[in-house]
């Protein structure tokens, strides 16, 4: 693999994109990280995702991959003999994939009405979200990680939100902590982890992007 | 594999529950096909998946599978030595994933608009709905199949949606042979094998369906 060329485009705040600098970082492979403009994206992202015009894009030796969670799996089978993020078991297999497809469908969507809502439809998201995170919990149970003893496929597609927890709180007002200590457990774990501190941006710093968005979108 | 039990729970409209009635058709695959009835859903539905409390759901042995397009790779895992329904090649199962993905975004909600919605909206949907099947066409080229030579994932994914296009068809007002005639020869081909003409229901009898809702929905 020494004449892989891989370049990753992403856009720093991403959850999605931190998932692919997390599962590069893990497999210990090394990359070239474009950050785009979304609001003036490159030449490059328009040609590598023309049906979708999104980041995150794994571009390995020319190829683009999209969608993150594809990106991920194909990260897993290529780089193989090293730090497996699937389980070799289908079952098991069927259900890190149901999760991280449950990840996509429920907590995006649920986290982002946190601080683009008011009122009601905020009250709403709120409970939302946090039943997702309880969901979650549940799912975790009393393993360390996800998938069991060893961080996987998804710790990797779930870490990300973490840094954008100050801001759900900021906004939602309620505490992580509080609701979901063992989810707060669980993502503090992972935080230790060298791949994950690198590839997560300061939960501050989101706060702040996040403040610029609402004004943006005249959300008072 | 003697003593698997296997039970699909399933709706026989859903291009979603089809798609794991070709996987299990064309690995040979043993199974009891239990029909739910939506409106009363049955507490092994319930309990086999709690979360999202769709169909289909594949039971294996007592545990389930829940999503379509994840029940077809965990055939594709278990049943490995029979029609390999996804390629070798790691890039390959990312493009066959990255196509799956875009159905189950872009097709399904604007095939739905088809028939659940009236005037601008409906025209835009039209509008989506063609412009999914010219990309889809797009990436099929000039192949037999998505896959290639061989009916695979992404034709797997895909070809329940055939079901629906003569109720695509009438409510929408347009002939997507017209539009779209790769599309529709594709989709002919794939209706030449056993397991896609025996999991798929009449389109007649889907359009009769469609009538039923959008009377019980107050769509004129």
């Amino acid at each position: 693999m020494a004449n892989d060329e891989v370049i990753l485009l992403d856009f720093w705040p991403s959850m999605f994109g931190m998932r692919l600098r997390i599962a590069l970082a893990e497999k210990e492979i090394k990359y070239e990280y474009r950050d785009e403009d979304l609001r003036n994206k490159s030449p490059l992202l328009l040609q590598m995702n023309p049906i979708h015009k999104k980041i995150p894009v794994l571009i390995h030796n020319g190829k683009p991959i999209c969608e993150s969670i594809i990106g991920v799996e194909y990260i897993d089978e290529v780089w193989k003999d090293k730090a497996p993020f699937l389980p070799s078991d289908p079952y098991e297999r069927a259900q890190a994939r149901f999760w991280a497809d449950y990840i996509d469908k429920k907590l995006f969507d649920s986290g982002r009405k946190l601080w683009t809502t008011k009122g009601e439809e905020q009250e709403t998201a709120k409970k939302d979200f946090i039943e997702c995170l309880k969901v979650l919990e549940e799912a975790l149970g009393e393993k360390p990680y996800f998938g069991g003893d060893n961080f996987g496929f998804v710790d990797i597609a779930l870490i990300g939100y973490y840094s954008w927890f100050y801001a759900y709180e900021n906004y939602g007002n309620f505490s992580v902590e509080a609701e979901c200590p063992k989810f707060a457990a669980w993502a503090k774990k992972c935080m230790l982890r060298d791949s994950v501190a690198k590839s997560l941006p300061d939960q501050h710093k989101v706060l702040e992007f996040v403040k610029t968005l609402r004004q943006k979108f005249g959300i008072e």
